[in-house]
């Protein structure tokens, strides 16, 4: 979230689009009601359901799976064709005005610069004009036929309601009241917040969603204010915190990134990704990333990570590949991987195509499941007829079971979607004998480096020099380990500015990541998080709820990355002469001397207002990229595409264009791209998603909830149930090309179907939550169905837009 | 002054006047009305955090014994923390039923190994088990370890054995994790963010 969960209640109009915060965030909700209660805002929600989200809604739009850049993209050509924008805002604090190279264009629906086929764009001529120093070339007019703002013009202006309509589904006159109210809030002191989840990610063009939604957020004005922001939802209690601690295939902590083997030197590394700025004075953040991954190295390998050895560039490992999931299990089945370890993850019911993720586990020599329940995945060799069909005997993995600790019995912290890190303590023993994950983890770790001691193997130097300075070396403790990703001064630090400062003596735990620096003298382990456990204490441990400017923003409760910071981009608060936008609802402001307010400045503290300095400091340019020349996979501006299973035959946006069907730059392996059905034989669309009963498959495993929701089903429009003889209680199969599934089907008017262009498309709901394990009945894993193939920048499956058939059993 | 039914009569067994009891405002009538006591008065408070979704609502775990090394404490209820500032002391219908996932008989309690082409689960202890997987580990990096690439630059990577972390373990965990895999070059890796 740019913003936090109670920061909800600042908004007056909030768009639910790709969630349903109220069954699957409900206490986070409850600051949605407040709004409504206590500001008159107005709900609106876009669902292919009518979810509990949708009747506590002012105004519900249905929308086709897998459509959202196009309902959203109709939208921002509404805002720009009827001057709907906070024009000051625009101007200042987003790329509008910056001049794109000659050789950008769009064609059909695909970019310039793609390569049909390798399924990848060169982003080269995405760029900025650049002037003689290397600055950006803007024109503040806009009026310039290659700045953004005329470029995103005239590329949404094809997204009509009409247009819109057509591809989602969604009936006009409400899509239109939709934008209308959207609209409402481009005055500066009317904010619009957005919450998304899940919907979202899982598409084939899930970040292009994103990427619409803020692009709308931006010339609204409703980025860095209370009540605005971009709110991911996200789906576990530390999801949060483990992408902050970079726990993904090419990822390092703190958003730093592995290597590639393209950065054969270290100079090459550190040049890809350290940008340099590209307006005169803008802040340009990610300039300091020497700082922040010398200091990573230095927490992971101390004294033997020195300026000689380029600080032990060469411990990394450097990939050819992104090895995410998709990648892996394709790897698998193809037998080139042999050991895989699950720590709390269910594969098996998590991943698409259960099918060929059971057939590639079955490959595995060694499978180690560190759990505390008793997992599908662990089970996976176990024949349980239909719902679990292998042969056993055949299977010659090894399979090892680690009982853990559940939250109760263990003490730590978690980082909420609010980013804040909340510490808890351990309420009593675990079951038998299992462990805490750190001990076991340890335990791995230190029986590993004496077997390298003992005998040798193949390069041995990072397991040997890793720091491991912890107090039970086999066990090393929560204070340990959060002290160490916080950091701390290796030796004085000193103020460059006033020389007689020493900022952080030696030895110090360091209280902001201000005071890193690349020269081997600072250490943090994750440098966002430097600032959690400073010299004054735990700060996650933090208890103190006031709230001394009565707009929910409790600084002394836990803390917030970056630098206890809860709200992202805060600066944009306040207009470029640093006055408040709404003066009821302040977060920074510039007071004559220095910007403060209710919440730590996202901006340096002494950066006067005519410094032109820009409030998104994280981009090289210092505002926000309506228009992003780098860093997306299939273009510099959204463009709707077809999911890579969907029920119609055209993509309106781009009629006849087989290319722009489904996103050009996905990426799909030749097995999973056969098992794509057609419409012919799976007209219709579906999509997965969780129940506020349930939380994915662990809750099957507890007795209430396996009372209140104890068996599989699937939800059926009432039109299509007649169509095909399909009454409530009947139990059905529902099939894609990758495998069927069998439940009892509810028969319900939440799922509409629409009308695309002359289509009718029926969509069916496929609650997640069923196995072969647990205490409810048993049931199917619904991702037997849903395909493998992922978003086109993190591969994230494409789980709530397919197709599939459905006919009683 | 707080007196339940039960100390009520072992105070007038101990020999002190009934009646100056009642004088003070105490009648057996009011005292003989509470059935028992509130099973929650003593009980040791801890503060947790649901481990549900990412809204992060605090909680409350209430448990029997105090913590001390002889005492074995048991969890026997959990609520919603009321100084919290995002749920207020509320809990979803999920949340509101943590402690059955704390009791849930599909808890895993002791080290268990599938032979190759078992049909079951055999328990073990973890020396074994730790060594078995420690072992298994280093013959497939020691087979497997990519030092140089076919260009011949140093990669240093292993790719034929990777990890899922979980999203709902603590960000120590975490940070511990990623450290350790890291350093054994590691790059099959994710978490459920991918997911």
């Amino acid at each position: 979230m740019t913003n936090h969960w109670v920061d909800i209640k600042n908004a007056d109009v909030i768009l639910i689009i790709g969630g349903n915060a109220a069954e699957a965030h409900p206490c986070g909700f409850k600051w949605v009601t407040e709004a409504k209660a206590h500001r008159k805002a107005r709900l609106m929600v876009v669902d292919p359901r009518f979810t509990r989200s949708a009747a506590m809604a002012d105004l519900y739009a249905p929308i086709r799976v897998g459509s959202d850049i196009a309902f959203i993209g109709g939208m921002i050509n509404y805002l720009i064709s009827n001057n709907k924008l906070q024009m000051e805002y625009v101007k200042a604090y987003t790329n509008a005005s910056f001049i794109i190279g000659e050789a950008y264009g769009i064609q059909d629906g695909i970019f310039s610069g793609y390569d049909a086929e390798k399924h990848k764009y060169d982003p080269a001529s995405w760029a900025y004009e650049l002037d003689k120093d290397g600055f950006a070339k803007v024109d503040p007019t806009l009026e310039h036929p290659r700045c953004v703002f005329q470029i995103m013009k005239q590329h949404f202006a094809r997204y009509t309601p009409e247009m819109v309509s057509k591809i989602c589904g969604t009936p006009l006159d409400t899509y239109k009241k939709v934008c209308e109210l959207a609209a409402s809030t481009s005055s500066p002191k009317r904010n619009m917040t957005i919450m998304y989840a899940l919907g979202w990610t899982h598409h084939s063009q899930g970040s292009e969603m994103i990427r619409a939604g803020a692009i709308l957020q931006l010339l609204l004005g409703n980025i860095g204010v209370a009540g605005g922001g971009m709110n991911a939802l996200r789906g576990h209690s530390n999801i949060q915190g483990l992408t902050d601690l970079g726990l993904l295939s090419t990822s390092l902590p703190g958003y730093l990134q592995l290597p590639k083997e393209s950065d054969v030197k270290f100079d090459d590394y550190m040049t890809r990704l350290t940008p340099k700025p590209l307006r005169p004075n803008s802040t340009n953040y990610w300039g300091n990333y020497p700082k922040f991954h010398v200091s990573l190295m230095k927490a992971w390998y101390g004294k033997n990570a020195t300026n000689e050895n380029n600080w032990a560039f060469d411990y990394l490992p450097k990939y050819d590949a992104s090895y995410d999931i998709i990648k892996t299990f394709d790897l698998m089945f193809d037998g080139k991987v042999n050991g895989y370890i699950c720590q709390g993850f269910n594969p098996l019911s998590s991943f698409p195509d259960t099918n060929k993720i059971r057939a590639a586990l079955a490959k595995l020599k060694f499978l180690v499941i560190i759990d505390p329940l008793t997992t599908e995945t662990s089970n996976f060799w176990q024949n349980h007829g239909e719902f679990n069909d292998i042969a056993t005997a055949d299977v010659k993995t090894e399979v090892f079971r680690f009982p853990t600790t559940c939250f109760a019995e263990e003490e730590g912290s978690l980082t909420n979607s609010s980013r804040w890190l909340q510490w808890h303590y351990k309420g009593a023993e675990p079951p038998g004998e299992a462990k805490g994950d750190p001990e076991i983890i340890g335990e791995l770790f230190v029986r590993l480096r004496a077997l390298y001691a003992k005998e040798g193997g193949a390069f041995p130097d990072p397991i040997r020099d890793l720091t491991w300075t912890y107090k039970v070396p086999n066990s090393p403790s929560p204070e340990e380990l959060a002290q160490e990703y916080n950091g701390r001064a290796l030796d004085d630090i000193v103020d460059p500015k006033k020389k007689d400062t020493i900022l952080a003596k030696k030895g110090e735990l360091l209280s902001t990541f201000a005071h890193l620096r690349d020269d081997g003298t600072t250490s943090a382990g994750c440098w966002i998080y430097t600032g959690a456990w400073t010299e004054k204490g735990n700060m996650m441990a933090r208890r103190d709820n006031s709230d001394p400017w009565a707009i929910g923003q409790t600084l002394n409760w836990a803390f917030a990355w970056p630098v206890n910071r809860r709200v992202l981009y805060n600066r944009a608060s306040a207009d470029p002469s640093g006055k408040p936008w709404d003066p009821k609802r302040k977060l920074v402001f510039w007071n004559g001397e220095k910007n403060t307010g209710s919440d730590v400045p996202d901006y340096r503290p002494d950066a006067a207002p005519d410094d032109g300095v820009g409030p998104f400091i994280l981009t090289a340019e210092g505002v926000a990229r309506l228009f992003a020349p780098t860093g997306m996979a299939e273009g510099p501006l959204p463009e709707h595409y077809e999911p890579f299973e969907s029920p119609l035959t055209v993509n309106h946006i781009n009629p006849g264009k087989p290319l722009a069907f489904n996103n050009p730059a996905a990426r799909m392996f030749k097995k999973d791209r056969e098992k794509l059905g057609k419409p012919d034989q799976f007209p219709y669309a579906a999509t997965s998603y969780g129940m506020t009963e349930h939380f994915h498959g662990w809750t099957k495993h507890l007795k209430g909830n396996a009372a209140i929701q104890p068996e599989q089903f699937v939800e059926v429009g009432d039109e299509l149930a007649k169509e095909k003889g399909i009454s409530n209680g009947d139990r059905v199969k529902v099939s894609s090309k990758r495998g069927h599934i069998e439940a009892v089907a509810v028969v319900t008017k939440r799922l509409r179907a629409l009308d695309c262009g002359g289509t009718r498309v029926h969509q069916i709901g496929l609650p997640n939550h069923w196995g072969f394990m647990g205490l409810a009945r048993k049931g199917f894993s619904v991702n037997t169905l849903s395909p493998s193939v992922g978003d086109a920048n993190t591969q994230t499956p494409e789980y709530k837009a397919f197709t599939v058939n459905i006919e009683k059993a | 002054m707080d007196i339940n039914r039960r100390q009520f009569f072992r105070t007038c067994t101990a020999g002190l006047g009934g009646s100056s009891l009642v004088m003070l405002g105490f009648s057996p009538l009011a005292a003989q009305a509470e059935t028992r006591q509130f099973k929650l008065a003593r009980t040791t408070e801890t503060r947790n955090t649901c481990p549900y979704c990412s809204v992060g609502c605090g909680i409350i775990m209430h448990s029997l014994g105090d913590k001390a090394k002889n005492a074995t404490s048991e969890i026997i209820h959990i609520e919603g923390d009321p100084d919290h500032p995002v749920n207020r002391g509320t809990l979803c219908p999920k949340g509101a039923g943590l402690l059955d996932f704390v009791k849930s008989p599909s808890r895993v309690k002791f080290p268990e190994v599938r032979e190759a082409g078992s049909n079951e689960w055999k328990r073990i202890s973890w020396d074994e088990a730790l060594d078995r997987v420690a072992k298994h580990m280093k013959a497939d990096r020691d087979a497997n370890f990519m030092a140089k690439n076919a260009k011949g630059d140093t990669v240093n990577r292993w790719t034929t054995t990777g990890m899922l972390a979980a999203s709902a373990s603590s960000n120590e965990s975490g940070y511990l994790t990623g450290k350790v895999m890291r350093s054994l070059g590691m790059l099959v890796f994710d978490n459920q963010a991918r997911v």
